[in-house]
């Protein structure tokens, strides 16, 4: 069967020949047009005067659009129309697009944008935490709290205590492609986009808005995108928006893409956080009770962020049972790129906050820190009794004392918790406790380079939080040749989706992959599709797809059955062949004989998340159909006079449940960890006191290069089938092993608290200046 | 505009441009060879790498006239003489040393240049030569491993 073969990416052949196109790829009529935006210099405060004259008179420009020269709704926000493609006068960030020029050529359209003159009347900006707390700049009217238990007493209680705070940058997503987006206009005002997007019926949804039509009018295609990240969640709109409107007023075709630095000044980016906490606990380091505070950066407008600042709160638990706990949550409104979807959505922010305690207690107490976390690790999943098979007193299937209610803080019981038994088995093929004792016996005889070791765990929730969105659709057909033509509403960023979903509609009708075409993402063919987001790809589409392909497999079935005189339910389908009693068929000639029996050959298929109940606002329910988990240990080396460090070895366990392409699997993990340690470690970003980003080029922030990567790298897959009814039982891969990255932070951690008795407090990212001050704090 | 002349994949080719024009847009444009992709414009990225006059070069830090009169080999010229995948191309294919494939004609092309100069490099080396060529996706991993069984060597098997 061709589901669980580690088969190649669906286009490698084309990635290594160069012949896979992209939108800037895509060949384009002579007349196309190419927009540039041009941005605003400040970050807060409004246009008094606009000189567009030389931008107009630019060699090679067309048209030069301001926010009055648009016909209908000037927004590009995903969420409550916060977002205008250009400034109505307001100005929120630096970068801010406020107009927007059509030239015959890119280099032209850029050249001009640079030439507008502006007069701002200027306002201070709000740019930090702080600042916005002050000024209570916020989404939503005040914070969001849930609670669990009795927090305060809780903690008072306890024989010991402890507060902190921590705090982490964003990320830049650093998709290599840069954001992209064609639109053709069509006969009647019709408009068709081609779009580097992680969410085509959302820039469908906006461009009809923006074109004042209805969205059958507007047609959106995805083939693949050269990475996404989360960063193509909502971030394409206004390239998406903008060349739909100036091809709908020039009548010619419009390409825009941004150049690098456009892309880092004007995208948003991983929210940054600061988390602080006051934690109650035992001897053993066990957690009575926790009270955090997230505070999240949110940029100028709402975009993603009510979301993703949940999904921080639906994650502080990470894998641990907290028995009494507090969340609450600031969602601040700042004059800075509006922060967005990225790998996590979140979940990453909450998880730093939780592991910090662990390791904050460990200090505390003079234990090893994955003690703490086992002490806290949520009760192991139980067997499900069978009727008649327990004894009836202290037998295995008798129901165990509680020591912990195994609820999450938003009372959801968590039924497959299985990072016990991976953390025994990581522990020891990574000889976890040896290496801790060497590294100690290391770092008693080396004054100027220490070393550090940290396992850390990730229990990251599936599903939107949305629960609306946990809907998927498909569209299948099979020729008379047999060859069939598969779609679905997933897009291709990469992860290998095309690929896993290819290998289930294979699987569903017993033929190889190659026997499946797959196609680009087509609003055309599956409506009202979620964005590939949350890490949920291959669950809602795979279901999808093998819903479709069931429908047309039952009905040649059923006309085989018929004509061989057989029941169809003894029709079988395997290995390129339809098996009906003593005939056997090619399924070429199953897929004819169904055809010239006048049997519909194409079906769609529809699937939706069972189980789902969630209120975001009192933070109770079942927002998530099941737990991915995994673990991971790194082991880092400082030099504590420059903080200058490297990752020596890492090994992971991850679960991707029974994997539908382990290969696939394995790169999201690799990839994942890699990310994600890029993310607490070298990626900076840095705004200055005007509200600028210095660090708008890769010359000056640090994504992870070759070298950058593990000296070892042992990646291993949890190979066990998934207890939720998912599709062949695997599990989703994209966002959890990002992370994994955690356990570089914390092994970074371990060794700056080798060089001394304080607490070294290390800040995330933890670049070579953040190392140092740690190794500073530390010594005292 | 000045024309310009260049043998590419073997064939001669010359179009027009402007002396600004870097050999990059030269490529993608006027010859419509998009296989070259442009991921940071400021020559840190490495997916535009294509071979000039037998050298891995960025092709966004050179102007198209600068490479008047040489052989240049882009990605689209790394297949075998009968279509089928060159070693390189192959290897990156089977141990899945891609996941977006943005910056893989980059990679291949480095690839490329680092082993003819050294057919048999130590993943040290393999690292090394690879720091001017970024990955998002793939954590590089693979990417090694490709390039160390494009060159004989052994590798661990790819995944299971
Ligand atoms: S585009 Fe040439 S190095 Fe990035
Ligand atoms: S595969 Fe996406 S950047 Fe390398």
């Amino acid at each position: 069967m061709s589901v669980g073969k580690p088969l190649p990416h669906d286009a490698a052949a084309l990635h290594v020949t160069g012949a896979a196109r992209y939108v800037d790829d895509i060949p384009t009529p002579a007349d196309t047009l190419h927009l540039a935006f041009g941005l605003s210099s400040v970050a807060r405060g409004s246009i008094r005067e606009m000189d567009l004259a030389k931008v107009r008179s630019h060699p090679g420009v067309v048209a030069v659009l301001t926010a009055k020269d648009l016909p209908h709704a000037n927004d590009v926000s995903p969420s409550v129309h916060d977002e205008p493609l250009l400034s109505d006068g307001a100005i929120h960030y630096k970068g801010q697009p406020i107009f927007c020029v059509a030239a015959t050529s890119h280099l032209a359209a850029r050249h001009a944008a640079r030439r507008g003159q502006i007069d701002y009347d200027q306002i201070a900006p709000i740019l930090t935490i702080d600042q916005a707390l002050d000024a209570d700049s916020r989404f939503e009217k005040g914070p969001l709290i849930w609670t669990k238990g009795d927090v305060e007493p809780a903690i008072s209680a306890a024989p010991h205590q402890l507060s902190g705070s921590i705090e982490m940058g964003g990320q830049e997503h650093f998709y290599l492609e840069g954001q992209a987006a064609l639109a053709l206009p069509q006969e009647g005002g019709d408009m068709v986009v081609h779009a580097s997007t992680q969410h085509p019926t959302e820039i469908q949804h906006k461009v009809a808005e923006a074109l004042g039509v209805p969205m059958h009018a507007v047609r959106v295609e995805t083939r693949r995108m050269g990475g996404g990240f989360g960063g193509k969640e909502s971030q394409g709109n206004a390239l998406a928006v903008a060349t739909a409107i100036v091809a709908a007023q020039t009548g010619r075709p419009c390409k825009m893409r941004y150049d690098r630095d456009d892309d880092m000044i004007i995208t948003g980016k991983r929210h940054d956080f600061r988390i602080s906490y006051t934690v109650g606990f035992d001897d053993t380091g066990r957690i009575t009770g926790v009270d955090f505070t997230q505070y999240a950066r949110c940029g100028w407008a709402q975009d993603l962020s009510l979301p993703v600042a949940d999904r921080a709160m639906l994650h502080a638990d990470n894998a641990y049972d907290l028995p009494t706990c507090r969340i609450t949550s600031h969602r601040l409104k700042t004059n800075t790129q509006s922060a967005t979807a990225f790998r996590g959505f979140g979940g990453p922010q909450g998880m730093l906050g939780i592991e910090r305690v662990m390791d904050d207690i460990a200090r505390k107490l003079g234990k090893d820190p994955l003690d703490v976390r086992r002490v806290n690790y949520y009760a192991a999943m139980e067997t499900k009794a069978e009727p008649g098979r327990g004894k009836r007193f202290g037998g295995t299937y008798s129901p165990k004392p509680a020591q912990t209610s195994n609820l999450t803080p938003y009372g959801m019981a968590v039924e497959d918790f299985i990072l016990h038994e991976m953390t025994d088995a990581l522990a020891s093929s990574a000889d976890y406790s040896a290496r801790k004792a060497a590294i100690a016996q290391w770092n008693a005889e080396n004054p100027v380079l220490k070393r550090g070791i940290a396992l850390t765990p990730v229990k990251f929730g599936i599903s939107f939080t949305l629960s609306h969105l946990n809907q998927a659709g498909a569209l299948v057909h099979v020729y008379q040749d047999g060859s069939i033509h598969l779609n679905h509403g997933g897009t291709e960023m990469g992860q290998g989706l095309f690929q896993k979903v290819a290998q289930v509609a294979a699987a569903r009708f017993g033929v190889s992959p190659e026997t499946v075409k797959i196609t680009a993402t087509d609003t055309g063919k599956v409506p009202n599709t979620s964005a590939t987001a949350a890490s949920s790809g291959s669950d809602l589409n795979g279901m999808a797809v093998a819903n479709a392909c069931d429908t047309i497999r039952d009905r040649i079935a059923s006309c085989v059955a018929e004509v061989q005189d057989v029941a169809a339910q003894d029709v079988l389908f395997d290995n390129g062949e339809v098996i009906a009693g003593n005939a056997r068929l090619s399924f070429a000639d199953a897929a004819m004989l169904a055809y010239t029996h006048r049997v519909s050959l194409s079906a769609t298929g529809f699937y939706k998340t069972p189980d789902l109940a969630w209120d975001r606002i009192k933070g109770t329910g079942r927002p998530f159909f099941y737990f991915a988990q995994g673990a991971a240990v790194t082991e880092v080396v400082i030099d504590t006079l420059t903080g200058e460090n490297r990752i020596l070895r890492t090994d992971i366990l991850h679960d991707a449940g029974a994997s539908l392409n382990p290969a696939l699997d394995i790169g999201q993990i690799e990839g994942g960890y890699v990310q994600g340690a890029g993310w607490l470690t070298t990626e900076e970003l840095v705004w200055d006191d005007e509200g600028t980003l210095r660090t708008h080029a890769p010359s000056t922030y640090k994504i992870p290069a070759c070298s950058d990567r593990p000296d070892v790298f042992n990646v291993s897959l949890w190979d066990a089938p998934n207890p939720a009814q998912t599709i062949y039982r695997s599990k989703a891969v994209g966002e959890p092993p990002f992370m994994l990255g955690m356990s570089a932070f914390f092994a970074l951690a371990d060794a700056a608290s080798a060089c001394g008795p304080h607490d070294p407090a290390l800040m995330a990212p933890a670049t070579a200046e953040a190392v140092l001050a740690a190794v500073t704090r530390a010594k005292g | 505009m000045t024309q310009v002349s260049m043998t590419v994949n073997g064939k001669p080719v010359s179009a027009d441009a402007e002396g600004r024009t870097l050999l990059v847009d030269f490529l993608r444009n006027q010859l419509r060879l998009t296989g070259t992709h442009v991921g940071c414009d400021t020559s840190q990225c490495g997916a535009c790498v294509v071979h000039v006059n037998g050298q891995a070069v960025k092709a966004c830090t050179m102007f198209a006239a600068e490479a008047e009169g040489a052989e240049v080999r882009t990605i689209e010229g790394m297949a075998n003489d009968d279509g089928s995948l060159g070693v390189i191309q192959q290897a990156f294919q089977d141990h899945h040393g891609l996941q977006c494939g943005f910056c893989t004609p980059g990679m291949v092309m480095s690839a490329a240049a680092l082993l003819r100069d050294n057919p048999k490099p130590s993943e040290a080396e393999i690292r090394e030569y690879l720091e001017g060529n970024i990955c998002r996706c793939t954590g590089y991993h693979n990417i090694i491993k490709s390039i160390l069984a494009a060159s004989g060597q052994e590798v661990a098997i790819a995944a299971e």
